[in-house]
């Protein structure tokens, strides 16, 4: 069953074409990758269907559970069950970890609030307490953006560059906190370049300069991505996107 | 309401009526209650509009438990001044909670004087945390000149989020002698046609002397803000931070003046100041998580200044 749908979504920044023709099909409770090299707008994507700031401008049509969400901002598209996570994740002077997660969470017990900081692989007793800010480092932050996610269990999370900040040992733990969200019913995807997260997927998309290239299971568009074999006139030019969402 | 109603609702009647807490309550010009422990001396004295108070902690003692301090008004109109001095002896250790209380506020004028003298390996804590009246009608002026001996330690944090702030006029000045630490944090939220200015100065005289000047201010609807934030070092390897954030919401405007100034070359101060709206990223973040603009703008101000 589909849940989320773009239909030619086009979008245009600084009045270069970022997105082109872009349409896809996203299903219920599959995990889906977008991979692309720097600057295909993968990103770009992520911040569309969110609905940011700036990214509102589509032409085309994004159906979410069969509804048009294309006009709607970030917390009508929110409140409908979509959520992202940036590649990097904001600082929150002053605000705790736990008042942080319990501000999305659906329950708000302590136990909620436990459960979600251990799948990521946290310490609760070490963090609930601890400012999101620059005192963590941004894998840390990483990891406790995802915790909020997972506590509001959301039907559907664009999750940009999840091992970005990362290291190897913690890896493991985003890996987890994504098996978890499929189990929960949730749909992901995951927007990335790399090929260990590429993996987490059941189904991928191939894009370059803003257009699809390629879908398929994930062993069919792996190939693609790892020899970098990419069928079209790629320009990389990284500075047009990515200053505010990450991609390179 | 009176004073004992607003201690019971701010849970203190409790450290109140510990033998081993030392407490002051004064009550416009009246001292209302108060409780000193071994090696702390208090002499009161009520003038007029006020009480003139005199704090003097002996050599070498640590009261372990932080004192109370409750200056208030319970009426709608008045001048109430509070001349403090304070000395902190050698060696001696002393925190201080303290609130003023303004609940029924129309017109009143709260005045704090204050001179604070920490002598050698002294350290002094006070954090004052101001509860207003919903409607403004106040000014507070609070005022203060502090020196800091050989390794003294001066910390202070001002915090007044609750209830509508009217007119704040901060003033403090801080003379840090050799190896000594002085941290100062406000924390104000403004509002309506709240007009808040903020004055701190530390001068690093003494050789290693330290220094953090921290303010959070937000200012919502059309309230103003303006904030002089200044770190004078003239001694070696004396250092020192400024640090000012505010938020602007609405009509609201903000000024930050941080002004460093380096007279030896050993020496190093730094500063940074950001002014404006909210954070787009954190904005958001917190809406992408299903909250509503105006529950993620209040959510991130309230982390601001907590």
């Amino acid at each position: 069953m589909k849940i989320l749908s773009l239909k030619q979504v086009n979008l245009s920044l600084n009045g270069r074409k970022i997105l082109q023709n872009l349409s896809m099909d996203f299903w219920k409770g599959r995990v889906h990758a977008v991979v692309g090299p720097n600057g295909a707008g993968k990103s770009t994507l992520a911040a569309t269907v969110m609905g940011l700031e700036g990214y509102r401008k589509v032409r085309g049509e994004i159906l979410f559970e069969g509804e048009s969400i294309t006009n709607m901002g970030i917390e009508e598209r929110a409140k409908r069950g979509i959520t992202l996570a940036w590649q990097e994740p904001a600082r929150f002077e002053g605000l705790t970890v736990e008042t942080f997660i319990r501000a999305s969470a659906r329950e708000k017990s302590d136990a909620e609030i436990q459960r979600v900081l251990q799948v990521v692989g946290l310490n609760p007793d070490e963090y609930r307490n601890r400012a999101v800010d620059r005192t963590l480092s941004g894998g840390e932050r990483k990891k406790i953006e995802l915790a909020s996610i997972l506590a509001m269990r959301p039907k559907l999370v664009l999750l940009d560059e999840p091992d970005s900040g990362i290291d190897v040992a913690s890896l493991e733990n985003i890996f987890e906190a994504i098996r978890v969200l499929r189990k929960d019913g949730t749909t992901v995807v995951l927007i990335t370049h790399s090929l260990a997260v590429l993996a987490q997927a059941e189904h991928a998309f191939l894009i370059c300069d803003g257009t699809l290239i390629e879908e398929g299971p994930m062993e069919q568009i792996r190939p693609y991505f790892e020899d970098k074999c990419i069928p079209c006139n790629h320009k990389n030019i990284p500075e047009i996107e990515g200053e505010e969402h990450g991609d390179e | 309401m009176e004073m004992s109603e607003l201690l019971k609702e701010l849970n203190m009647d409790e450290a109140l009526r510990d033998p081993d807490t030392a407490h002051l309550v004064i009550e416009r010009n009246r001292v209302v209650s108060s409780h000193w422990v071994q090696g702390l001396e208090v002499k009161t004295e009520e003038i007029e509009n006020g009480v003139e108070v005199s704090v003097r902690v002996r050599e070498g003692t640590v009261i372990t438990k932080p004192v109370h301090f409750c200056f208030g008004v319970t009426h709608k109109r008045a001048l109430q001044r509070i001349v403090m001095h304070v000395h902190v002896e050698r060696g001696a250790k002393i925190a201080v909670l303290s609130h003023c209380m303004f609940p029924k506020a129309e017109d009143i004028t709260h005045v704090m004087e204050a001179d604070i003298t920490l002598d050698e390996g002294a350290s002094y804590v006070y954090r004052e945390k101001h509860i207003h009246s919903p409607d403004g009608g106040i000014e507070v002026y609070p005022r203060a000149t502090i020196t800091l001996g050989k390794r003294a330690r001066f910390a202070t944090e001002f915090e007044l989020i609750q209830g509508r702030v009217g007119k704040i006029d901060i003033d403090y000045a801080v003379t840090c002698g050799e190896e000594s630490t002085m941290e100062m944090m406000t924390k104000i939220s403004g509002r309506g046609d709240d007009d808040i200015k903020i004055r701190e100065t530390g001068y690093l005289v003494g050789e290693r002397a330290r220094g953090v000047l921290t303010s959070r201010v937000a200012v919502r609807e059309h309230a103003t803000a303006e904030v002089y934030s200044k770190l004078v070092a003239t001694a070696p390897y004396a250092r020192g931070h400024v640090d000012c954030h505010e938020i602007v919401q609405d009509q609201g405007v903000a000024t930050a003046v941080p002004v460093v100034e380096v007279k030896h070359p050993k020496a190093h101060v730094t500063h940074e100041a950001a002014i404006g709206s909210v954070d787009t990223k954190q904005l958001e973040t917190l809406m992408a998580r299903g909250l509503s603009e105006e529950e993620a703008v209040e959510f991130i101000i309230q982390g601001l200044l907590s």
